[in-house]
């Protein structure tokens, strides 16, 4: 195995589809119209020395190192900003342009240290290649003259240094966070040989607006801006391609390693998703991986009380086993299931499910999705056919109005809000319906044409008054609907929504907003063009989730923003794998490609590739599991990779729930929260650690590929082989590409996708089969999946959750950009220095009345529960909401959610808490009775070495 | 809400999908309830609805009532490899 080296073209590629034939060195080229000369000798293979071009950013024509010279031209200009002509005749080697490029490179290397041999890129290093390059032996100038070779290092940011002593001033790093991330934190302060890198006002790195994304550190020809990694352990001599285990947008990243030590992880520029850029956690917080917190060893315990005891990984897997088959045989096979994970692979996701219905005899399997998108597959698969989004990421490029509900791209799914960013910055409308003023509201060249703050729980409301406007003003795309709808059924609708309670100015009554602004948000999503709806878990975790998504629906098809680039329906995924492991069965009611148990043929195609009899019932979904756990039915569960006790709501009944279950068996890296109710643990490995597949938010299947040995020494699908084996069910995989080989076999959408497809392709999006052996990057192009598409009347119900005098404001809950869900993996990295704890934002006025100051620690009270954090007090939110994230089980945010949940899924009502707030001194009872439980429920007994 | 899958509860679910149809036509309406609750309701919580209404239904809704009334609830054994 080998580094893996992109090559820089130098400038970005044109999308033009006229070309263009010139001479370069003699040798005929053809190239897009409006390529760069700098490009256009690339693509033949003729390196142009240059500092300040990388194909990732515009041209910018600084460096000077560039120079051609055309025939017929005067002068000698830079390559990178000069384009092709038809015709053109280019010199790039001649005694003129040797000569001025030594003179240049003198000039940089004359206030540049010469310290090669010890500097953390010497090898990799652009300035020192192109030194090479243009044969530089001497700096005429001398190293005495003025010079910024004792400018103090910043070395302020967790992850990466800031050396102004080896800057050349390319601006490249500025470029990169203008351009790539749209953060605009870096600027040149000064003039002239002043000039100097600045973060945000000459603010150190870590306390400027740079959000760590790694695009500057990326895009640096020098050692000026590099990992603290590299620095540490030195450069990486091999690298894999694969997939990263963080959110939605499933970017590809360059695992470089030395060995089996993982030295860095860069964003691949071939990387579909991502297209070489990266966030704070996929660049950088990858530690967690090596954490002394991970668990090594299967462990169980009789009873919860105990201390866990270490065991043979035989010992720990045939207790499970013995355990679930005693409690099946004593309480009836239905009183065990299963949760898969979003944080793991198909593949594994996929033999958990089977694992349940095929090894424990019943469909009690469920997965995270629950609690996040479960509506999205609901109300998208009622609407068009599939339950997934409509579009990839690219389509964005092309976008005239993006239209964001419930979401908060740019802390969580930075890469691809970036992409976002770049298209408003290029003109591109927005619409944001959000109780917070999100960042993208305002913030550096991205403003929101309108923002509509409407109160929490009323999205359909709103939605459905958008509607209304559609149908009241004419602006129904007849001619899609007559063609691409069932007619009567938009009749139905457009009678419904033109009823007068759902006018803007009834709903602007309950939902806070101004008719006014509904009005005119509705007309630009109708007329500006190419319209895109992004929406998150401020749609979906709601009583009316489903409700929503299906008013999202409604609103695409009644425009005809559907089937084509730059519009449709996008539901972002919160973790790495949702939409994978919603497509691989992981819902208690339906087999992998969204099939349901009840279909004899479907079931028969399952019965016949494992040889068993399937239920043709729907199983449990998670929150029935728990209440049936403490009816008494439900006795035993195997969790992998969810830590359902801290992410689902209501963690009373929750740990109520757990406590009365007779086996609890958690998967995963670390002793999470859910493990201390566990009796048996069998420690997981990380994405580092194994092979298979993760599917992002655009249906994308990108390749997780094993760069070291599993720390525990077996990767997650191994150790649910190894169960499935021991409950009787055989399952004998030599390696995961076997089992994706047969979900290929059994998923008519998968029928296409192996590992040699993807080692070929690099990704496809499904539907991957006979008929898009490609995949599929837009959906529903000529026809819905199901046929013509379902216009649905959305009523709107408030929820049962309402303020009082008790409780009278709102909570609602989201993520911050440097953590991730539960924060398991964020919180055992240097991520933790951006956010430490969760905190309450709250408006000043609803602070002042309740005599609360920013910092200061406040007790939050619902009727589920109450805990205590400290308070933001900030007026991102509105009077009469406050808002926390869930990053940190210390503060247990769900202590305080409740559980009502959706109408069609259960998904939980996350968004939506009635509570009410006042000063505390600390800790609540609850917090700290869970603080000691978990305490004694981490003892490990000590291990007893036999006697020699 | 009550903590389990009492009927309680289950009346509450129950009423909130009923919600969700009730502005359709009544016949779609009944159905679609029907649907929804056979569609992804495990058995033993339809068993419990059903149980209910013929215990007198308190709470359900008249359109949910009308739709727990269309249900049959089968329990299958013959599955998986306890089977």
């Amino acid at each position: 195995m080998s580094l893996i080296t992109e090559i820089d073209y130098g400038t970005p590629a044109s999308r033009s589809d006229k070309t263009v034939t010139l001479t370069i060195d003699g040798m005929e080229v053809h190239v897009p119209e409006g390529t760069s000369i700098m490009r256009a000798a690339m693509e033949v293979g003729t390196k142009i020395p240059k500092l300040c071009a990388t194909d990732m950013l515009e041209s910018f024509g600084s460096c000077r190192l560039c120079l051609v010279e055309i025939q017929g031209r005067a002068g000698t200009p830079a390559s990178c900003t000069t384009p092709v002509a038809p015709g053109m005749v280019v010199h790039t080697q001649t005694e003129r342009l040797k000569a001025l490029r030594k003179g240049v490179m003198e000039l940089y290397i004359s206030d540049h240290p010469l310290d090669c041999l010890t500097c953390a890129v010497n090898g990799n290093c652009e300035l020192q290649t192109e030194a090479g390059n243009v044969g530089l032996r001497d700096a005429r100038y001398g190293y005495a003259g003025a010079n910024h070779l004792a400018d103090k290092k910043d070395e302020s940011n967790p992850y990466f240094t800031y050396d102004p002593a080896k800057c050349i001033v390319c601006n490249r790093c500025i470029r990169a966070c203008e351009e790539v991330q749209g953060t605009f934190a870096l600027t040149i302060d000064g003039r002239g040989f002043g000039s100097r890198v600045s973060a945000g006002q000459m603010e150190s790195f870590f306390e400027s607006e740079c959000v760590s994304c790694g695009a500057c550190v990326q895009a640096c020809p020098t050692a000026t801006l590099v990992e603290k990694s590299v620095i540490d352990i030195g450069q990486a001599e091999h690298s894999a391609v694969t997939t990263c285990a963080y959110c939605g947008v499933g970017c590809s990243f360059k695992a470089e390693m030395r060995g089996e030590e993982l030295i860095r992880m860069v964003p691949y520029k071939d990387g579909k998703a991502n297209h070489g850029h990266s966030c704070v956690k996929g660049r950088f917080a990858w530690g967690y991986a090596t954490h002394r917190d991970r668990i090594l060893k299967p462990m169980i315990r009789a009873k919860v009380s105990d201390p866990w005891r270490e065991v043979s990984w035989d010992e720990a897997i045939g207790h499970a086993a013995s355990e679930f088959k005693r409690i099946q045989a004593a309480h009836g096979k239905n009183s065990v299931g299963g949760i898969t994970s979003s944080r793991c692979t198909n593949e594994e996701t996929y033999l958990v499910q089977k694992l349940v219905r095929a090894g424990f005899g019943n469909n009690n399997v469920d997965t995270c999705a629950r609690v996040c998108h479960s509506p999205t597959g609901y109300g998208l698969g009622t609407a068009f056919g599939t339950s997934a989004g409509t579009q990839d990421f690219d389509s964005v490029d092309e976008t005239d109005v993006v239209l964001i509900i419930g979401a908060n791209p740019t802390d969580a799914h930075p890469v691809f809000a970036s992409r976002m960013k770049k298209r408003l910055r290029e003109g591109a409308k927005l619409i944001i319906l959000d109780p917070r003023r999100i960042d993208l509201v305002r913030m550096p060249h991205v403003a929101a044409d309108y923002h509509l703050p409407l109160q929490p729980g009323t999205n359909v409301a709103v939605l459905t008054a958008l509607a209304h406007v559609l149908v009241t003003e004419g602006l129904v795309n007849e001619a899609f609907v007559r063609e691409r709808c069932d007619w009567q059924e938009f009749q139905d609708w457009a009678e419904f929504v033109s009823k007068p309670r759902n006018s803007p100015e009834e709903v602007a009554k309950v939902a806070g907003v101004p008719a006014d602004t509904i009005r005119k948000a509705a007309r630009l999503y109708a007329t500006g063009g190419n319209a895109a709806i992004y929406y998150g878990l401020g749609v979906t975790e709601h009583s009316q989730g489903s409700t929503t998504v299906l008013a999202i629906a409604n609103l695409a098809l009644a425009t005809g923003n559907l089937g084509r680039r730059g519009v449709g329906v996008n539901p972002l995924r919160g973790q790495n794998n949702v939409q994978g492991a919603c497509d691989m069965g992981s819902f208690p009611h339906e087999f992998s490609g969204y099939r349901h148990v009840s279909n004899d043929a479907v079931r028969s195609i399952f019965e016949k590739a494992w040889g068993v009899a399937l239920d043709k019932e729907p199983g449990l979904r998670i929150p029935n599991m728990f209440d049936a756990a403490v009816e008494g039915t439900f006795r035993g569960i195997y969790v992998q990779g969810e830590d359902i006790l801290q992410s689902d709501p209501d963690t009373t009944h929750v740990a109520r729930s757990l406590a009365a279950m007779e086996c609890v068996v958690v998967q995963d890296l670390f002793l999470n929260e859910t493990a201390n109710y566990a009796h048996v643990f069998l420690p997981g490995c990380t994405f580092l650690e194994k092979d298979g597949t993760f599917t992002n938010a655009e249906r994308r299947i990108g390749r997780v590929r094993k760069v070291m040995s599993p720390k525990n020494g077996f990767g997650d699908w191994e150790i649910t082989m190894a169960l499935s084996n021991a409950m009787g069910f055989p399952m004998n995989y030599a390696h995961p590409s076997e089992i994706m080989d047969e979900i290929a076999a059994t998923t008519p959408t998968f029928a296409g996708v192996s590992y040699a497809k993807l080692d070929e392709a690099g990704s496809v999006q499904w539907p991957c089969n006979e008929s898009a052996p490609e995949g599929t990057p837009i959906m529903h192009i000529d026809a819905f999946a199901r046929g013509k598409g379902k216009f649905v009347v959305t009523e709107y119900v408030a929820t049962d959750e309402r303020t009082g005098a008790r409780f009278p404001l709102l909570l609602t809950t989201g993520r911050i950009l440097s953590h991730y869900n539960v924060g398991a993996q964020t919180r055992r990295t240097a991520n933790v220095a951006w956010h430490e704890e969760d905190r309450l934002e709250i408006h000043p006025h609803d602070a002042e009345q309740r005599g609360v100051r920013d910092g200061d620690w406040v007790k939050v009270s619902s009727r589920a529960g109450e805990t205590t954090l400290r308070a933001l007090v900030t007026d991102r939110v509105a009077t009469g909401v406050v808002y926390t994230t869930f990053h940190h089980p210390s503060t247990q945010a769900n202590v305080v959610t409740t559980d009502f949940s959706d109408w069609a899924t259960n998904c939980p009502e996350y968004k939506v808490t009635a509570v009410q707030t006042s000063r505390s001194n600390g800790p609540t009872g609850w917090q700290e009775r869970y603080r000691e439980q978990a305490e004694q429920s981490r003892r490990i007994a000590e291990t007893v070495e036999a006697a020699e | 809400m009550s903590h389990d899958n009492s009927p309680k509860k289950l009346v509450y679910m129950a009423n909130q999908i009923g919600k969700f149809f009730a502005p359709q036509k009544h016949e779609t309406a009944v159905a679609g309830i029907a649907n929804h609750l056979t569609k992804f309701w495990d058995p033993s919580m339809r068993t419990k609805i059903v149980r209910h209404l013929s215990d007198g239904g308190e709470g359900l809704d008249p359109l949910v009532r009308e739709a727990v009334q269309t249900l049959r609830v089968e329990q299958s054994d013959d599955a998986g490899y306890f089977g």
